[in-house]
């Protein structure tokens, strides 16, 4: 009961704030409740067994017995982190929309909480339409949130968003329905339900075309070169809490869905293909990198920078060890709070001063010391320096890639200089040097209020708990990731017989 | 009291110290006294602990190590590595110099860094430098080490860019991590490739495996050449040495600590570390040795016609790391290690000499504007005297004994060669040139200085910190004074005797008379060299200006450091960044995002096309069904 | 077929027959829908082609021996009655609003 309840009580939420008339009560509320929920899930850890591989809080009934779906939710250790890290997310974006948002806030909060119930049911369902219903359903919101809220480009971008994201989950749904026909040939009654699915026998042509349609949803969300170009444009247009969301969990739903599908139901197709997956995943860090070196404007610098971030998490994927998969998990995790932590500060002083070009800048640090020694700490774990929590995923990544393929870990390692590079050649121009442009009109210009610095300080926290303790959160995802690379293997084994 | 307490103490102190003036002093306190004692006390606390730690090593029955387990950091498959810390005799002298010679310079600080805005600031980043700096030591694993490693570069980032709002040294702050980091590459790969051979990287399973020397081009030669690279960004060796020169953008003391004693020593040290592993790898060693010899002769060549007094000083230290890495290479490690130690005293000296001679001229660097300081600034003088004379390698300083034993093994090891020291005792005589230069045009001859400046001697919290390494440069040597000389006056050379259980060298053949000849010809060449500097430059100035212009390209090229910088500007960044303009205006543009467009394009197009059917015409609408109807009527009866 | 063979008195009427009237009064009403303009005159067309279509059904039903066919037809006229109803309707409708039944001026319809 307990993981419908977490995952519905947002939905709940955003409906109920909806007849609310004061706003200022609608943010308190929903403040209180994000809050409320994510204590709510650690409930889920507490109880959370880490020893098995198999899942967990799991609750199956009919939806619709003719065609064998069923409303099929479940946890393993994969997805708790995943959960925790949006559950977590909710209250810091609702707190730094405070001000951000100024107008329909009460809409706004109802599409954040319905969201919320959307990624949240994407990352517990078990059964495979299910799964569907909350990925489409996620759109709504996202497209509302870019739409209504963003800049001034915002419907370009809202359409961009919703078609590209569209296209793909169109193929997967094609391949989720031949799948469910396969289960009704196979095991004799229809299913929708993963497990079913995995114990499906199917031929190695229908495997590399289903792969390459699931692929395709889930890379266009990653997303991998060459299907990235929504993302920049998505990013500059939304709103500040819209980017967290953004960046923080919606993208991890592409990588946790190669995770969760693409690669258990396909093994031959992935023993084919993951060599392309790695290839892509270290041109996605070397490109990314670059290309966000030459960005003017700081937005689309951290959006290009995510390009490169999530190759590495598709590397490790690709690699197909316990050190890859692991540092991949762990990847998503730190990308969802260091660049979220950066796209807020982004935020905090684009509210300020109203521009995100990175050349109006300079001598910031004097200014504004406190959001200076933010962005420090934040551009550490996005560079992964050691004691940081980016250092840990990047390092096991670049292990596990290490493993599969020398050299692909080799060029990947150059991606660990330019982010370097792009990240303190940023920094340097925002905060060092003499007083830029904007700041000379700005005499005015405040360091973080409380409020702000309360938005920051649990994600500061969090970026070195996760550095120097990793095991505290690795320990819980240890059994799950034998369990899915061990049965990866075997189903390789059996079907190479 | 337990080796973990103490162990913890001498991590956890400097931490505290930093976190005390970081997070509960504000930034905007400028009370120098406070933050600079407890930042001093911090360090010092931290050396007392390692005092005792290494005391601890030297009783007869003395454990061999000294270990605490903390907790286990990450554990992912087959890979481990522990928080856990060492000492050995290998770490026992490195904490001893970093948290002695950090204690000395922290000191100094306060009096230096007295008119600073921000010296809350500065003393917190020095104590984060000491904390990584010990976890590099210390640590139990090449991952900890990492860890430290990458660390230690950036508090180098922080300190160099302490001064930010002048944009350049914001940038040399920059250029010293990114280059660090192309290092860090190195070393990860070379971490990752012996995790692959050996299913571990803690240093103890390491050093009970037997290794078979590799003589050709195997995985652990390549593991190690990996690891070197780290070593050539970290201790700025060829080709990643120009950080350093750059990096005197920083603070002085700064300059001293980790640009000189303790930080770009690390390569050397984690060569020493792994010396089983080097041993089993001729092809790397014989690389560490040459780029080691040609380091020290090329940074020694760059540094002879440097203005800046801290650029000549930065210069000397690249190439007194080159013999380092000469002493490793060879297979040397002793000797390596050795001269860390008192290059680490006299280089951090003649730093905070320098500094000191800085702060008397009010903030003034080119030593074409000083002269005759000598008088003004006794202690300064008497005590860079010291380091002067110990880093020409003259007799019975501490840089002789180190120097000179590096080039002795150099000579005589197999894996060395007669060129090798050939280099090196060139390397020794350019060193003695442009020493004597920095001497010459600081401290003798006439003053250049300008009227305005009021030259004033340091108080005493920067000289005492002097005067402690100069007693340090003149007898840190003594520890170690070689067999040949040792036998006659019956003083074992206890350097040797002290390191031999965790360091094996490469066995050295030679006779005494060959020894006593090598000594004598790098002492008889230093000494003509720096007469000839002290002659031109206190005596024959137009002699100099005549072979300025007789040898005008050359001294061009030299003086502008052969235009390596502008070199690596011209083939690395300005491409990379072109190539990335390029990536984001043509192939994400131009060519992704028009794809894109293209699709849709045809989507709309063919929508808009088959729009015009739909008219509102509902007789058109019913020709278009009997037209279908009479189509299927055809394809069912021509069937 | 059996009542072909008997054919030998006078000319017998046969399914053939019926079915050429069907399609040609169908044919009739198609091009009656398609071309003409006058809205009445196009109700008029469908009717004849529901009533082609009646003939039909009538002629199997009584070669078929079937009961079917006849049954069938009380369906067509009564939905042919119903539309003649509406359309006819909308015809009187559309004739008060702009005192004109040619279709060839409501295309605003039209997606």
């Amino acid at each position: 009961m307990i993981l419908s309840l977490v995952t519905f009580l947002p939905l709940v939420v955003g409906l109920v704030l909806l007849f609310f008339k004061s706003d200022k009560f609608v943010k308190i509320a929903a403040l209180l409740l994000a809050v409320a929920e994510f204590v709510l899930s650690l409930a889920l850890l507490k109880n959370f067994d880490s020893t098995t591989a198999s899942l967990q809080f799991v609750e199956k009934y009919d939806w619709i017995p003719q065609f064998g779906i069923s409303y099929f939710i479940g946890l393993d250790g994969i997805s708790l982190w995943l959960i925790l890290l949006t559950t977590f997310l909710t209250p810091i974006i609702v707190l730094a929309s405070w001000n951000a948002i100024d107008k329909k806030i009460k809409a706004f909060h109802a599409a954040l909480f319905i969201l919320q119930t959307a990624m949240l049911g994407a990352f517990v369902a078990i059964d495979s339409v299910l799964f569907f219903v909350f990925w489409e359903l996620m759109l709504v919101p996202m497209f509302l949130l870019v739409g209504i809220w963003g800049g001034e480009k915002r419907i370009y971008a809202a359409y961009k968003f919703f078609i590209y994201t569209m296209v793909g989950s169109i193929f997967m749904l094609v391949a989720i329905i031949t799948l469910m026909a396969m289960a009704k040939t196979q095991l004799g009654v229809m299913s929708a339900s993963l497990l079913d699915f995995y114990k499906l026998q199917i031929p190695l042509q229908a495997q590399h075309l289903m792969f390459l349609a699931f692929a395709l949803a889930f890379a266009i969300k990653v997303p991998i070169f060459p299907l990235h170009t929504w993302l920049p444009d998505a990013h500059v247009q939304a709103p500040t809490p819209g980017s967290v969301i953004l960046a923080g969990v919606l993208l991890k739903l592409g990588t946790y869905g190669f995770i969760r599908f693409a690669i258990p139901l396909f093994p031959l197709a992935v023993e084919y293909f993951s060599i392309y997956f790695i290839i892509l995943g270290v041109f996605g860090i070397i490109y990314g990198a670059l290309v966000a070196m030459v960005q003017p404007d700081m937005k689309k610098l951290v959006a290009y920078s995510s390009v490169s971030h999530l190759g590495y998490c598709v590397l490790g994927i690709f690699a197909l060890n316990t050190e890859g998969v692991t540092g991949s998990l762990y990847q998503m995790l730190n990308h969802g709070i260091s660049t979220g932590a950066l796209f807020l500060l982004v935020g905090m002083i684009y509210e300020r001063t109203h521009s995100r070009e990175i050349a109006n800048y300079g001598g910031l640090a004097k200014v504004m010391p406190l959001f200076a020694i933010f962005f420090f700490i934040t551009t550490l774990s996005s560079i992964a320096v050691p004691g940081t929590n980016g250092f840990v995923g990047e390092f096991l990544i670049l292990l596990g890639a290490f493993k599969a393929n020398k050299i692909a870990a080799a060029l990947a390692a150059t991606g660990m200089v330019l982010g370097a590079v792009y990240m303190l050649w940023m920094y340097k121009r925002i905060f060092f040097g003499l007083p830029g442009k904007l700041l000379t009109g700005h005499h005015e210009l405040k360091d973080l209020n409380k409020r702000e610095v309360m938005v920051l300080v649990p994600l500061m926290i969090l970026i070195f708990v996760m550095g120097i303790f990793p095991n505290l959160f690795l320990d819980k995802t240890k059994a799950s990731i034998e369990g899915f690379l061990k049965n990866n293997n075997q189903m390789q084994v059996s079907l190479n017989k | 009291m337990t080796d973990k307490f103490l162990i913890a103490t001498m991590l956890l102190s400097p931490l505290i110290g930093f976190l005390i003036n970081g997070l509960l002093v504000n930034y905007n306190n400028k009370s120098y006294l406070r933050s600079g004692i407890v930042a001093t006390v911090a360090a010092a606390i931290s050396f007392l602990a390692a005092a005792t730690l290494f005391l601890k090593l030297l009783g007869v029955s003395a454990p061999e190590v000294v270990k605490a387990h903390f907790f286990e950091w990450i554990n992912v498959g087959q890979f481990k590595a522990n928080a856990a810390f060492v000492v050995d005799h290998i770490s026992g002298i490195m904490i001893l110099i970093i948290t002695g010679v950090g204690t000395l310079i922290h000191l100094y600080s306060i009096g230096y860094m007295s008119h600073d805005e921000k010296p809350a600031k500065y003393f917190s980043y020095l104590n984060l430098f000491l904390f990584n700096m010990l976890i590099l030591v210390l640590g139990d694993n090449l991952l900890l080490l990492f860890v430290g490693w990458e660390g230690v570069g950036l508090c180098s980032y922080l300190l160099i860019g302490f001064w930010f709002t002048d944009s350049e040294k914001a940038k040399a702050g920059m250029k010293a991590f990114v280059v660090n980091r192309i290092g860090d590459a190195g070393f990860i790969l070379g971490l990752f490739l012996i995790f692959i051979l050996f299913k571990t990287v803690e240093f103890e399973e390491l050093a009970k495996l037997t290794y078979a020397p590799e003589l050709g081009w195997g995985l652990l030669t390549f593991a190690t050449m990996f690891l070197f690279i780290g070593a050539t960004g970290k201790s700025a060796q060829i080709p990643l040495y120009v950080w350093l020169p750059d990096a005197m953008a920083g603070p002085t003391p700064v300059s001293a600590l980790i640009h000189a004693a303790t930080m770009v020593t690390a390569g050397v040290y984690m060569i020493v570390r792994l010396n089983f592993m080097f041993m089993a790898t001729p092809n790397t060693m014989m690389l560490i040795a040459t780029i080691g010899a040609l380091t020290a002769v090329f940074a020694a060549s760059i540094g002879l016609f440097q203005n800046d007094i801290k650029k000549i000083l930065a210069y000397s230290t690249v190439s007194q790391l080159g013999y380092m890495f000469l002493g490793v290479g060879v297979g040397a490690f002793k000797a390596g290690m050795f001269h860390l130690m008192t290059h680490a005293f006299f280089k951090a000296l003649m730093f905070l000499g320098a500094g000191s001679v800085i702060h008397g001229m009010h903030e003034e660097q080119d030593v074409r504007k000083m002269g005759g300081l000598s008088k003004k600034m006794p202690i300064t003088y008497l005590t860079f005297l010291f380091g002067w004379l110990a880093i020409i390698g003259t007799p019975l300083f501490s840089g002789f004994f180190s120097k000179d034993e590096i080039l002795w093994k150099t000579f005589a090891s197999p894996m060395g060669s007669k060129f090798l020291w050939f280099l090196g005792v060139l390397g020794a005589a350019l060193t003695a040139f442009y020493m004597t230069r920095l001497m010459a045009l600081t401290f003798w001859g006439k003053s250049r200085v300008d009227k305005s400046v009021h030259v004033h001697e340091s108080p005493i919290v920067m000289t005492l910190p002097l005067v402690i390494l100069a007693v340090l440069s003149l007898i840190g040597g003594w520890v170690g004074i070689p067999e040949v000389i040792g036998h006659i006056f019956s003083i074992p050379n206890g350097w040797e005797h002290w390191l031999s259980k965790q360091v094996v060298d490469a066995a050295a053949h030679g006779s005494h008379l060959e020894e006593w000849l090598t000594m004598a010809t790098s002492v008889i060449l230093a000494g003509c060299s720096a007469y000839c500097a002290y002659f031109i430059y206190t005596k024959k100035a137009d002699a100099l200006e005549k072979l300025k212009n007789q040898y005008g390209k050359i001294y061009n090229i030299i003086s502008n450091k052969y235009y390596i910088d502008e070199l690596y500007q011209k083939t690395i960044v300005v491409p990379l960044v072109l190539l990335s303009k390029w990536f984001w205006s043509f192939v994400d543009v131009k060519i992704v995002d028009r794809t894109t467009y293209l699709l849709a394009d045809i989507v709309r197009g063919a929508g808009s096309s088959l729009r015009l059917m739909v008219n509102g015409n509902v007789q058109q609408y019913a020709l278009y069904i009997v037209a279908g109807m009479v189509a299927v009527l055809v394809v069912i009866l021509t069937r | 077929m059996q009542d072909q063979k008997g054919a030998h008195t006078m000319l017998h009427v046969g399914l053939n027959h019926y079915l050429v009237l069907s399609g040609v009064l169908f044919s009739i009403g198609v091009l009656g829908v398609l071309l003409r303009k006058n809205a009445l005159i196009i109700l008029m067309s469908i009717e004849l082609m529901l009533n082609a279509v009646n003939l039909s059904f009538v002629a199997f039903s009584k070669y078929a021996q079937n009961m079917d066919g006849q049954i069938m037809v009380f369906f067509v006229m009564t939905i042919a009655a119903a539309e003649a109803a509406v359309g006819l309707a909308i015809a009187v409708a559309v004739f008060k609003r702009f005192k004109e039944v040619n279709i060839a001026h409501f295309e605003n319809l039209k997606g």
